[in-house]
């Protein structure tokens, strides 16, 4: 007899305003098994998790519980089902003292006071099962985030849950600290739970899962046992085969490459990514790849003082530069894309013409202002050259669509005459049509001499366009490909390289 | 999308607030109709309107600044107390015999100080607006009696008597003074790059620090200018009672400030801010209380006329109702403080 | 020393010194006389802060308080001098209508997800117009029972009146501090406060906890109009202008975050008692005037302010694993 399916999920469809999120996606969770959760950003895994913990409702297809349907509304009725899910910061609250965390709600009370010494006594005890010994009076906000996510896992456990969905638990935490939750993790399967693991780290899905189901694009494309499938294969799945980027041109290369426009040495950041070197000239695409999660964004940032970085330097047209913050960068004559449009990128409510207009503005300080006048043309420009499909440049950036959000940011940069543009996922939530338009821009872009460092998790896109490939593997660089070898197959393969081994 | 009935290409910019302001004036003048009727009397203008332009001279000075302040999403607590200081500087300035301009400066340099202060704990030391400026709104008054010895600090001085009950063009000194800072600070911003920046904080601080604005010298600047303002607010009523009133100078007055911007159509959730209307939203608070005071209620009423007031423009701006469709006002957006 | 109560321990210690200071100049300090008269002259304060604890914490901020206070004393006022209601039946009255007040308060809040302070700024305007309406003037009680009570006071040996007032006040602290450590509802209020939506991702009843959170303001504020008409033997709609400040202030420095979720109500009545100190030092003093207390005031928030910008960053715990 084959086990019972605590969860099985058949056919889950969630519409959003142009986006299918879910596409008949199917789930299946046995009770007693750590489940791998992959895909991509956008490939459906938070609005799956949503629909299960009753944040949203599925448009279509059923969700059954131990055989019963279930439909929760909201966390409450969930927790009832036996749903528990945490995020990364473990969503509890950190003023609060972690014996209070574990019982918020449901506190042992006499005469309705809290009886505080049983709840601690109670708190040790569970804690202690999980080999956690801490002082359970002190607040939760004052320890690591692996205690913290340990504590909620407890809590979790302890409300009766069947079933656990662990969203990204280990994205910050340190190797010994992964160790603990895995073993965490082990006793409660032993217990006979089930356990949703969302990562982005294959080692991790190889060290302590037992199945995995892969989604891409909002459907379900492999549901798994991990012995079954090779690294290689998986990653394969996660990215989309190679053969369905066909579509994309290859751009002609090293045609009109030019001086170092750029260069990077040694440029890293504790606990964000380590040191890596990557050198730009003009008319040159370079492209970093890797899971999410790989330390790829991490080196955006740095890069343009997003964060700033604690060791390595800058060398911008031969001189030395420091980049203290943005604005450091964006005189050094760099430009930045950010993968979150609409929460570091674009300002909602202004206009189309104010959010072009914006980087330059700043670049030219309060006191020298951009007539309206010279405004409107700069818009007009760009609306025109990037084809930004907008009623009129008055018209509230937030109206827009992905697609046409995304080419006023690319405008925002440009009109500011930058030497290096970085752009990290510029297709991301883009219609395919968008997608092809934003990659012809930047073949035009590098023709006309700008460097362009592109972040994207499609290889396909990256093999078309890009002269050289920076491969990221767990927050370092893990190799770098160029010209003739720059291939999917290639990248994947160094993406795929199990840890210590540089690919080629 | 939140314009399904096209409301806002039909309706121009402003015309609520305009027509809101109409309608308390319309309201005086049935209340007393010689309300409108004015008299020119050794060169100044007497009647309703210019007193109504008179009282509401401070508010309108603490409103301008309170505009840029909350467009950056922060509040200013502190204005009150600080008009308190400058009318303390100014009169204890000319009690000692400093020349009257030295004096005016002082007090104006004392408001740009407070400014500055509430601007640094904001922006440098990160601590919310309203915790920020609270300190100043306890402390300040305190600071104001120590400058004033406690006492009312009454003077005679001749320009400050002057600014408080002269007249230029036949408007009085308070109201030219008034409309002109308002006027001036609109160029100051309006010309130069300053409101693209202080709206692109307030709607959406972190993409415009990854645009490269400068968004702590912004935040510091808005509370700097609220600050110079509010002291000129301070020196206009004390020069209009002759006195240092440490006590009651602009006491509650941050809640007109507050009050004005949010009449004036501005969203207490940072982003687009419209000094004009909150002109317009400061002088129909004033004409709503004259209003109130001629048609024979108690000022007292004046209170709980406010609170309905704001009680309606809290609903129409509500986040929860304006997913039901609250369409009069735009920029409804998720609440981020 | 586990990070949490810092803030008490340096408002205690805060206290204890100033304490020290004024019985260095003025031996008057030592005995029970002043300290008596310390907490029966603050009695209102202290009640206003007891409510003001529970929004603080919650997150929140209630700048209607005073106004609360001032309808309050002057409807009781009214209804025991001009109306002939029996004093408790007011008290009753006034106490039962400053929680509802407070309640209506807390589902604006909680309803409209509007800011506290501009909701309840609003409920300011209406508590001082309602209670101008009802009189412009002060109106004193004059009606045996309050004189009575007045009279009662629990005498201490040194010569110390505690007043009935101060009793009413021990009452309120004693009863919030229990509600607020002792009770799910205040681990609510904590939770609420340090994390609003992990709490209602934990089950915790935000709707419900915020509305009782002003109810209990709007209840201790109307509670603070008894005293202070027991205290005064009168009812004033002037009075309280302010109060919110001082309440606001007393709890920041009794080492509350404005920001919510930390706080004691220890706290909170050590806060009251420095400013009550303040305020007797400069009386005792004579030559300084009361404008100082504000300077002080101000400056001992920004200090707690301060401190607990340094709080947060102290470094993490870190845990000890067992067997691993």
């Amino acid at each position: 007899m084959p086990p019972a399916e605590l969860l099985s999920v058949r056919g889950c469809t969630k519409l959003y305003p142009g986006v299918r999120a879910l596409d008949g996606a199917d789930f299946q969770v046995r009770a007693g098994e750590i489940h791998a959760l992959l895909g991509e950003n956008g490939a459906g895994k938070s609005t799956l998790i949503a629909i299960l913990t009753g944040v949203t409702a599925a448009d279509g297809g059923e969700v059954r519980i131990e055989g019963r349907p279930a439909r929760p509304r909201g966390p409450a009725q969930a927790r009832e089902l036996g749903i528990s899910a945490l995020y990364q910061e473990g969503a509890l609250v950190p003023n609060l003292s972690v014996a209070e965390n574990l019982y918020l709600g449901r506190e042992p009370t006499r005469f309705g006071l809290v009886r505080r010494r049983r709840m601690e006594g109670d708190a040790r005890l569970l804690l202690a099962a999980y080999g956690l010994q801490i002082d359970v009076t002190s607040p939760l906000g004052r320890y690591s985030t692996a205690v913290r996510q340990l504590v909620a896992i407890a809590r979790a456990a302890d409300l009766s849950a069947k079933l656990l969905i662990l969203d990204e638990p280990t994205s910050s935490l340190d190797a010994d600290e992964t160790a603990m939750l895995f073993e965490v993790m082990r006793q409660l399967k032993a217990r006979g739970l089930g356990i949703v693991f969302v990562t982005h780290f294959l080692d991790q899905v190889y060290a302590v899962c037992d199945r995995l189901t892969v989604l891409r694009n909002g459907r379900t494309v492999a549901e798994r046992a991990v012995g079954e499938v090779s690294r290689a294969e998986l990653v394969g799945l996660m990215l989309g085969e190679a053969s369905a980027g066909a579509g994309y041109p290859a751009r002609r290369r090293g045609a009109a490459v030019g001086p170092a426009v750029a260069t990077f040495r040694g440029f890293g950041r504790r606990r964000r990514v380590a040191p890596f070197d990557l050198q730009f000239r003009a008319g040159e695409v370079v492209a970093a790849a890797g899971l999410l999660g790989s330390g790829r964004t991490e080196t955006a940032l740095l890069m343009f003082g997003a964060e700033t970085a604690d060791s390595g330097e800058v060398e911008v047209a031969g001189r030395p530069v420091k980049l203290r913050g943005p604005r450091d960068a964006i005189r050094a004559g760099f430009g930045f894309c950010p993968e979150d449009r609409k929460r570091d990128g674009v300002v909602g409510a202004l206009s189309v013409r104010e959010n072009i207009a914006l980087a330059l503005q700043a670049r030219g300080g309060w006191a020298r202002p951009l007539s309206r006048r010279r405004q409107a043309d700069l818009a007009e420009r760009y609306i025109k050259a990037l084809d930004i499909r907008t009623p009129d440049a008055e018209k509230p950036i937030e109206q827009l669509s992905g697609g046409n959000q995304q080419k006023t940011l690319l405008a925002r940069w440009l009109a500011t005459d930058p030497r290096l543009l970085i752009l990290d996922e510029p297709t991301r939530g883009i219609d395919v049509g968008g997608h092809a338009e934003i990659l012809k821009l930047v073949d035009e872009l590098c023709t006309q001499g700008l460097s362009i460092y592109m972040i994207s998790s499609e290889l396909a896109e990256i093999a078309a366009t890009a002269d050289r490939v920076l491969v990221m593997r767990d927050r370092r660089p893990a190799g770098l490909i160029e010209g003739a070898a720059v291939s999917p197959e290639a990248i994947m393969a160094a993406i795929a390289a199990p840890p210590g081994e540089a690919a080629g | 999308m939140t314009d399904l009935l096209g409301w806002r290409s039909r309706l121009p910019r402003g015309g609520p607030q305009l027509a809101a302001l109409a309608l308390a004036l319309a309201a005086n003048a049935v209340v007393s109709p010689d309300f409108f009727h004015l008299l020119l009397r050794d060169g100044r203008l007497f009647g309703s309107p210019v007193d109504i332009l008179n009282r509401g001279a401070p508010t309108v000075l603490l409103g301008v600044g309170m505009a840029l302040v909350i467009a950056t999403r922060g509040i200013d607590l502190s204005v009150g107390s600080v008009m308190a200081i400058a009318g303390a500087v100014a009169a204890a300035g000319v009690a000692h015999g400093l020349p009257w301009g030295v004096s005016i400066a002082l007090a104006l340099g004392a408001g740009v100080a407070c400014g500055l202060w509430n601007g640094l704990l904001v922006a440098i030391m990160g601590i919310q607006p309203i915790v920020a400026t609270l300190v100043l709104m306890v402390a300040g008054r305190g600071v104001a009696q120590l400058i004033t010895s406690g006492r009312i600090l009454t003077f005679d001085e001749p320009h400050l008597l002057w600014i408080g009950g002269g007249a230029i063009a036949g408007l009085p000194v308070a109201v030219v003074v008034a409309l002109a800072a308002a006027a001036l600070v609109l160029l100051m911003v309006r010309r130069t790059a300053l409101a693209l920046f202080i709206e692109a904080v307030g709607v959406n601080p972190q993409a415009s620090r990854l645009a490269g604005v400068p968004s702590r010298a912004v935040l510091v600047y808005v509370y700097l200018v609220s600050g110079l303002l509010a002291a000129t607010a301070g020196v206009l009523a004390a020069a209009d009672i002759r006195a240092a009133d440490a006590n009651n100078a602009g006491l509650w007055l941050e809640l007109d400030a507050i009050l004005a911007v949010v009449l004036g159509g501005g969203s207490l959730y940072g982003g687009r801010f419209s000094l004009g209307l909150t002109v317009v939203g400061a002088l129909t608070l004033q004409t709503l209380k004259t209003c109130i005071l001629r048609a024979g209620f108690p000022p007292e009423f004046n209170l709980i006329a406010m609170a309905g007031v704001v009680a309606v423009v809290l609903v129409i701006q509500s986040p929860a109702v304006g997913a039901l469709g609250g369409r009069l006002v735009p920029r409804l957006r998720e609440v981020r403080l | 020393m586990n990070g949490r109560n810092l803030p008490l321990a340096a408002t205690l210690a805060v206290f204890v010194a100033a304490y020290a200071v004024c019985a260095a100049r003025f031996p008057a300090f030592i005995g029970t006389r002043v300290p008596a008269d310390l907490v029966t002259d603050n009695a209102f304060l202290g009640v206003i802060a007891v409510g003001m604890a529970f929004v603080v914490i919650s997150g929140g901020i209630d700048l209607s308080v005073g106004a609360v206070m001032g309808f309050s004393s002057v409807l009781i006022s009214l209804a025991v001098s001009r109306w002939g209601v029996p004093p408790m039946a007011a008290f009753l009255l006034a106490v039962g209508l400053g929680t509802g007040f407070g309640a209506a308060i807390g589902a604006a809040i909680h309803g409209l997800r509007a800011p506290a302070f501009i909701v309840t700024l609003t409920a300011m305007f209406l508590a001082r117009g309602a209670g101008f309406l009802l009189t412009t003037e002060a109106v004193p009680i004059d009606h045996p029972f309050f004189r009575t009570v007045q009279d009662l006071a629990i005498r201490l040996p040194g010569g110390g009146r505690l007043g009935a007032v101060s009793l009413v006040m021990a009452a309120a602290f004693l009863a919030g501090g229990v509600l607020l450590h002792a009770t799910r509802f205040g681990n609510s209020v904590f939770a609420i406060g340090g994390d609003r939506r992990s709490a209602e991702l934990m089950g915790v009843p935000v709707g419900r906890t915020t509305v009782l959170v002003y109810a209990i303001s709007g209840g201790c504020a109307a509670l603070a109009g008894v005293v202070i008409s027991i205290y005064t033997r009168a009812g004033n709609p002037l009075t309280g202008v302010g109060v919110e400040l001082d309440a606001i202030a007393a709890v920041v420095i009794g080492g509350a975050l404005l920001s919510g979720g930390v706080g004691t109500m220890l706290g909170a009545l050590v806060g009251v008692l420095i400013q009550g100190l303040i305020l007797t030092y400069i009386d005792f003093d004579g030559s300084l005037s009361s404008w100082w207390s504000k300077i002080a005031t101000g400056a001992l928030l920004f200090a707690f302010i301060g401190l607990q910008k340094l709080i947060v960053q102290l470094p993490r715990l870190s845990p000890r694993m067992a067997g691993a």
